[in-house]
């Protein structure tokens, strides 16, 4: 039994694993330059070209593996600012209760209210789309309020826990306790809700630049965007586009379900 | 076990059995080709059209629009007293006949008999006042028409039946300008929502956003349109036009790209190939660091091959040019000014060295994301800047914010666009440069382009203005005002069996001309 | 009775709290929409006139009560750009909007529920992986990538239905319920793949409850105890999910539209916030929070209808 859940776990790895190393090299190195002419215009694809070329004769191969740590670095840089703010709310607003938290979940509630990619673009339009950090601060505002959300259910489950209790008796700071005591406790929620979102924010980079709010960057999502008009005479470059965003996405989800396995749930 | 794989299975034929439910309903048919076929007799058979455009209409009151896009399809629904034809003249419309007198400085107009509106209402000599005082006096700001400013009196008949128009000073252009008087009802205050004018085609419905549909003027003093109904279907992504075209959607797109066209079936479509009488260009903010320093403009102009752009982008399709004039205007045009620069890379360093910027800069260049081709040259320019040592990022805008941000509010590093001449005047593609010009989004700032400009406006000799205009274009170049680039090929998809696509050495579409073979 | 009314005025609360967060975020977003309308050769007292109009001359506070004032009087304003009145160019946009949520909602629960509960035959079985693999597949697949493909397949070369073809529901229906079907395929697929993990850990876990095991063990019919009792009791939470669903659906929505050409709220939006065109956006701002807000709403009311617990629970 445990040997088939830890499956998920190593099939994820391997993927996003497989699919890190090639971002790392496509930072580096490309067989021909992502955004330079290289060949003729929609070749099929050869040894030279493995994924053909688009129409401007570029490697659509050089292309996928840049475009890939554009979309990955959006995507985590999103997930640590929503992740991070998201449980410094949820901490404060679980722990301390009352009226803070009150007005804050309201916010929250508001927040929430708003369809996320439509937050993003209110954001977007008040911020200026000039570059790829208004993007990541408009997706990660975007993803603030589902994480505080969830580790404030965590933090105010903790709150009256005997252990917690005895350390506020013993006299630790409330800093101290939410840090040291709390915090680590609520990584088993915290984690799922990672991959999960990590997942949301490649779907939502991929949105953003497939409706062209965001900069023309070689992103995977532009990609597929500008590759929908060629599909009759290259269809090759969406589905190389598309499939690298699906197994982005499906890598860390088989990690989640993965963790969520060892950590003893069943799905 | 068994049971587990056949409920899966059975989940999957119930998805499948949802989806060929919904196939079913359809006529099933062989081959694309033959449905292509029983669409386009459907509404061969209807004599109604459906043409994709790019973007939604920023106004339908033709005092008021600005975009050109908006400009190409109200060209059937609003006339002036005189109109351009396919060959550039500009010939007698609301008016029969226009006499100019012999000092240029007063033109008579004969209304046409018997010229009514869509509304059923007979032109009038009132409503033909009011249109032109409309676009005139500026009590509605944005329909002002600044070049009308020269008219110093306009007087009808005591019968009516005739205008006389004088001018404070005589004018080469006038007939152009008020050509863009569009006749209108006097004192109709629904133009925005439901308008009327006198063109072969009427105003139907419009929905924001999705379409607008235009049906024939029964009514039309002249040789009216052929087709039933038009509509204009609003797609504002390049794919969905594509998609359009193939799927039998639509009948005819204009402005595409070859990448584009090359996506459709030739048994379906003819593309006819035509230029699109506009100047396109890195247009740069002359007044924002690094564009700013001549020497950086210039040596983006010797980094940039036009050459290569047009093969790369555009098949080779497409007329290079070197300044703010395109080959239609034939004597204004100076063609010598193509090749000011040539492609040297080498140059470029050197003056970029000069300008203090020996490992080049970043730079944005905004294009409006719905136009494909301006995304496409963005994308080849990008390439080629890259070999100086310039990093571009491209940055798509929504065409209203383009509008906006850059063209209004001139917030921007560069951009591409292409600028056309809405009535078939050279003026209108160089007055712009000068430094004083409300619509100079570039900030050109040069004293002598000022100057000339000046002379060449109020120059009565048509000899000494061409002279004049062609002394701006060389200043435009010399101080590489901008990066210019092509007069783009107008590549139109059209439906086999649609005939009479006519291009105009501006930037419209006829349908009047448009038949079902 | 007393939740219902406190559910209520939480709705209504949250409502306020949205539509004063867009007044006050365009507040801040730069353009002037007077501007924009008349263009560039516009003079200062013809943009002051306008501005005065629309009454943008006048506080942020003042506005935005004049503006709420309205909105419970039923009147939305008129819109900057298009000089209509607001509803009757969002109406129609609304109708294709919630028309295509409403059949991926569907999609959803007609697919997703039978599923969910089947497949808790596979847990520890030899397929479970292949259908928790899949399952994962699904879910990572973007809504608009799932567009391009069946675009290609059912529009280019089955020709089931017209991309690019105006939606015109009363011209022809089956044609557009067609067009729009397709779309909402696309905003389902993930959906009911995360609806059937739910279901599915739901009906797990209330499989292995005493209950069920006694039911089972005292001779009652497995088939019987899942499908009356456990599903049942799994309900509860499987409509606070569809509630969420429901809501998330809308914003998944946008990016399809885009792709099937469908003119819905979505693409409205955009444009609206690109031309300043703050009514439009206000109305449609308010609409999706509503339907969002009002989807957690009845989803929570359901819940305590199906569920006596927790109506004497109180107040979590």
């Amino acid at each position: 039994m445990k040997k088939k859940l830890n499956g998920y776990l190593l099939a994820g790895l391997i993927i996003t694993g497989l699919l890190l190393a090639l971002t790392i090299l496509g930072t580096f190195w490309t067989p021909h330059s992502p955004t330079a002419q290289s060949g003729l215009k929609f070749e099929a694809p050869s040894a030279a070209h493995l994924l053909g070329t688009d129409k401007l004769g570029r490697d659509i191969f050089s292309r996928v593996l840049r475009g890939m740590g554009t979309t990955l670095s959006i995507a985590v840089a999103t997930v640590l600012i929503g992740a991070v703010a998201g449980t410094l709310i949820g901490a404060v607003t679980g722990y301390f209760g009352g009226a803070v938290d009150d007005v804050l979940m309201r916010l929250n509630d508001a927040i929430t209210a708003f369809p996320s990619i439509l937050l993003a673009l209110v954001v977007i339009s008040i911020l200026g789309p000039q570059s790829k950090i208004n993007l990541v601060l408009a997706l990660g505002l975007v993803f603030i309020p589902s994480f505080a959300r969830v580790t404030r259910t965590a933090f105010a489950g903790l709150r009256d826990m005997n252990y917690i209790t005895s350390a506020r008796l013993m006299g630790a700071s409330s800093g101290r306790i939410l840090a040291l005591h709390m915090l680590p406790n609520t990584l088993r929620v915290l984690l799922p809700a990672l991959t999960i979102g990590f997942n949301n924010a490649v779907l939502a980079e991929a949105s953003m630049s497939f409706l062209r709010i965001t900069p023309l960057e070689t992103s995977l999502g532009y990609m597929l965007s500008e590759s929908q008009g060629m599909f009759a005479s290259a269809p090759w470059y969406a589905l190389a586009a598309g499939i690298t965003i699906v197994l982005q996405v499906f890598g860390v989800g088989l990690i989640g379900e993965g963790l969520q396995r060892l950590n003893g749930g069943d799905a | 076990m068994k049971r587990k794989v056949i409920a899966s299975l059975l989940a999957l034929a119930l998805i499948l059995a949802a989806l060929a439910g919904c196939a079913g309903k359809t006529t099933p048919t062989a081959s694309s080709s033959d449905l292509n076929a029983a669409e386009k007799t459907g509404r061969a058979a209807a004599n109604e059209l459906v043409v994709g455009i790019a973007q939604d209409f920023d106004s339908l009151d033709p005092d008021h629009m600005t975009a050109a896009g908006t400009k190409e399809v109200l060209f059937n629904v609003f006339e002036g007293l005189v109109k351009p034809t396919s060959a550039g003249d500009i010939v007698p419309a609301v008016a029969s006949a226009v006499e100019k007198s012999a000092d240029g400085l007063s033109y008579v107009f004969t209304l046409r008999e018997g010229v009514k509106f869509h509304n059923g209402n007979a032109v009038t000599m009132d409503d033909v006042v009011y249109s032109i005082e409309r676009r005139r006096n500026g009590e509605d700001a944005a329909a002002k028409l600044a070049p009308l400013d020269i008219i110093s009196g306009l007087e009808p008949s005591a019968d009516g039946k005739t205008l006389t128009v004088t001018l404070s000073e005589p004018s080469n252009e006038f007939l152009a300008y008020i050509m863009n008087a569009y006749i209108l009802p006097a004192d109709y205050a629904d133009q925005e929502t439901a308008p009327v004018g006198t063109g072969p085609y009427k105003f139907v419905s419009r929905a924001v956003q999705d379409n607008l549909v235009l049906e024939r003027f029964a009514d039309y003093w002249g040789q009216g349109g052929s087709l039933d109904k038009v509509t204009f279907k609003i797609l504002e992504s390049a794919e969905g036009l594509v998609l359009g075209l193939q799927s039998g959607a639509l009948d005819l797109v204009a402005h595409l790209t070859t990448t584009q066209t090359k996506q459709l079936n030739a048994a379906d479509f003819k593309v006819e190939q035509g230029s699109m009488n506009l100047v396109q260009a890195l247009y740069l903010n002359n007044a924002v660091a690094p564009f700013d320093d001549v020497r950086v403009r210039q040596a983006l102009c010797y980094a940039i091959s036009k050459q290569q752009i047009i093969d790369l982008a555009f098949d080779g399709y497409g007329i290079p040019l070197g300044t703010s004039m395109f080959p239609s205007f034939g004597k204004y045009y100076d063609e010598s000014l193509t090749d000011y620069y040539t492609y040297d890379t080498d140059r470029a360093k050197e003056l970029l060295t000069e300008a203090g910027y020996p490992d080049g800069f970043d730079m944005t260049i905004t294009v409006p994301s719905n136009y494909q081709p301006h995304v496409d040259t963005a994308e080849a320019i990008k390439m080629q800047l890259e070999t100086v040592g310039i990093n571009v990022t491209i940055l798509p805008v929504e065409w209203g914010a383009w509008l906006e941000d850059v063209y209004g509010g001139r917030q921007f590093e560069s951009t591409i666009t292409g600028l056309t001449s809405d009535n078939m005047t050279a003026r209108k593609l160089l007055e712009r440069f000068g430094s004083q010009q409300s619509n100079n989004f570039t900030n050109y700032n040069n004293a002598d382009y000022d100057a000339i400009l000046a002379k060449a406006v109020s120059a009565a000799d048509d000899a000494e203005q061409t002279e004049l205009y062609r002394q701006l274009e060389k200043n435009l170049t010399e101080n590489a005002a901008n990066v210019y680039i092509q007069d783009m090929a107008d590549l139109v998809a059209v439906r086999t069996g649609v005939e009479g696509l006519t291009f105009y050495p501006l930037y419209v579409l006829d349908v009047s001309l448009l038949r079902w073979a | 009775m007393k939740y219902t009314a406190k559910r209520i005025g939480m709705l209504l609360i949250t409502m306020v709290l949205v539509s004063l967060l867009t007044f006050v975020a365009f507040s801040l977003v730069s353009g002037d929409p007077a501007q924009t309308k008349l263009g560039v050769e516009a003079t200062p007292e013809a943009l002051a006139a306008l501005r005065h109009e629309w009454g943008l001359d006048r506080p942020l506070i003042v506005r935005y009560i004049s503006w709420l004032g309205g909105f419970f009087t039923g009147d939305l304003g008129v819109s900057y750009r298009y000089g209509s009145p607001v509803w009757s160019l969002v109406a129609p946009k609304l109708g294709l909007t919630l028309l295509m949520c409403l059949m991926s909602f569907l999609l959803i629960v007609v697919i997703s529920i039978p599923l969910g509960v089947w497949s808790h035959r596979w847990v520890g079985g030899a397929f479970d992986w292949v259908h928790t693999a899949f399952n994962q597949l699904c879910m990572a697949v973007p809504p608009f990538f799932t567009g391009i493909l069946l675009s290609y397949a059912f529009g280019i070369l089955l020709r089931v239905f017209v991309p690019g073809e105006s939606i015109d529901l009363g011209a022809h229906l089956a044609r557009s319920l067609r067009h729009l079907f397709f779309a909402a395929v696309c905003v389902a697929i993930p959906r009911i793949a995360m609806t059937v993990r739910m279901m599915r850990a739901t009906v797990v876990g209330e499989m292995n409850k005493a209950y069920v095991r006694t039911a089972i063990s005292r001779g009652n019919d497995r088939h019987g105890v899942l499908w009356g009792h456990v599903l049942k009791n799994s309900l509860v939470a499987t409509v606070t999910f569809l509630g969420q669903t429901m809501a998330e659906i809308i914003g998944g929505s946008i990016v399809v539209e885009q792709v099937f050409g469908v003119p819905g709220l979505g693409s409205f939006l955009v444009s609206s916030i690109n031309t300043r065109d703050y009514p439009v956006v206000q109305t449609i701002v308010v609409i999706l929070a509503f339907w969002v807000v009002l989807a957690g709403t009845l989803a929570d009311l359901i819940d305590r209808a199906i569920d006596p617990r927790l109506r004497l629970g109180g107040t979590k």
